[in-house]
């Protein structure tokens, strides 16, 4: 018996994807130690390293530190496979189908600001959608729409603000 | 606050109108809770009586005190009086919303509000 080694090959796309996705991870957990005046409206911190990503390096990139860190990220909290994995998931599948359509448009015109407002509208819809359909399937969750839309604007803004900051510096 | 705003494309203000929008066109969802459109009336946890809140009527429920009368118009339903000794569910008033309840527990005779399929008749309560 030979001991056999396997190499893996490691590009230097992969330890960039996985150096933004354990920021975002710092980021989930940090905001999980936030209380939350309803279940749901939180700021998403974590976004802002998607959205920097997808600035940099493209859709592609961001998608792959986007799913890691839900992964992860459930894993730290012990959510993983709970509702509020299913949840991050779902906002977050939805918010990067949005931002492939949002990233391209002309860069001169919509900058990470209209990134991120996107995404966080996409974010609230698919979850709202999931939670009418499997935890709460009553319409009385659609009461809320107003409040989780104006969380999604609010912080959509705040974000994208911060990631447009973060990104000032090689304009 | 001006440096931020210079971070801000002109298609950006474009999309945050947008947004404040769609924020401004769900805010009635806020307080609208569908038409209630039936009003079941209970006695003793049984039912005695649905109307349907569409034309005005008055109905009768006697129970060990004496009679509850209950008077349903257009879209609202009330106990109009009651033998009870503390009246709360005559000074209820009006009931509009689906859900909402007026009991007149001494005399064992209950007003509840539904919606149009009776749809949410099984929650007293959300939570997750």
């Amino acid at each position: 018996m030979t001991a056999s080694t396997i190499e893996l090959e490691v590009t230097a796309a992969d330890r960039r994807i996985a150096r933004y996705a354990a920021a975002a991870i710092v980021l989930t957990i940090a905001e999980a130690a936030i209380p939350s005046p309803l279940p749901g409206v939180k700021p998403g911190l974590a976004n802002i390293v998607t959205l920097i990503v997808l600035w940099r390096h493209g859709w592609r990139e961001a998608a792959w530190v986007t799913l890691l860190r839900v992964l992860a990220g459930s894993l730290l909290v012990g959510q993983f496979l709970a509702p509020g994995f299913w949840l991050s998931l779902t906002g977050a599948l939805l918010s990067l189908a949005v931002l492939a359509v949002a990233s391209r448009l002309p860069r001169g015109l919509f900058g990470p600001v209209s990134h991120s407002v996107a995404s966080a509208f996409a974010h609230i819809a698919g979850q709202l959608v999931l939670v009418r359909l499997w935890l709460v399937p009553h319409d009385g969750v659609f009461h809320l729409v107003p409040v989780f839309a104006g969380a999604a604007l609010l912080f959509g803004i705040v974000n994208g603000l911060i990631a447009a900051k973060l990104l000032e510096s090689e304009k | 606050m001006r440096p931020w705003l210079a971070l801000l494309r002109p298609g950006d203000w474009l999309v945050m109108l947008a947004g404040l929008a769609a924020v401004g066109a769900s805010v009635p969802l806020l307080w609208s809770s569908g038409a209630a459109a039936l009003a079941v009336i209970k006695r003793d946890g049984t039912v005695v009586a649905e109307l349907p809140l569409t034309a005005p009527r008055k109905l009768e429920v006697k129970g060990p005190l004496g009679n509850t009368v209950i008077e349903v118009q257009p879209g609202r339903a009330r106990v109009a009086s009651d033998p009870g000794p503390r009246q709360y569910c005559v000074l209820q008033g009006w009931l509009t919303r689906p859900n909402s309840i007026a009991i007149c527990a001494p005399n064992h005779v209950s007003l509840q509000l539904s919606g149009s399929r009776g749809e949410g008749s099984g929650f007293d309560s959300l939570n997750y």
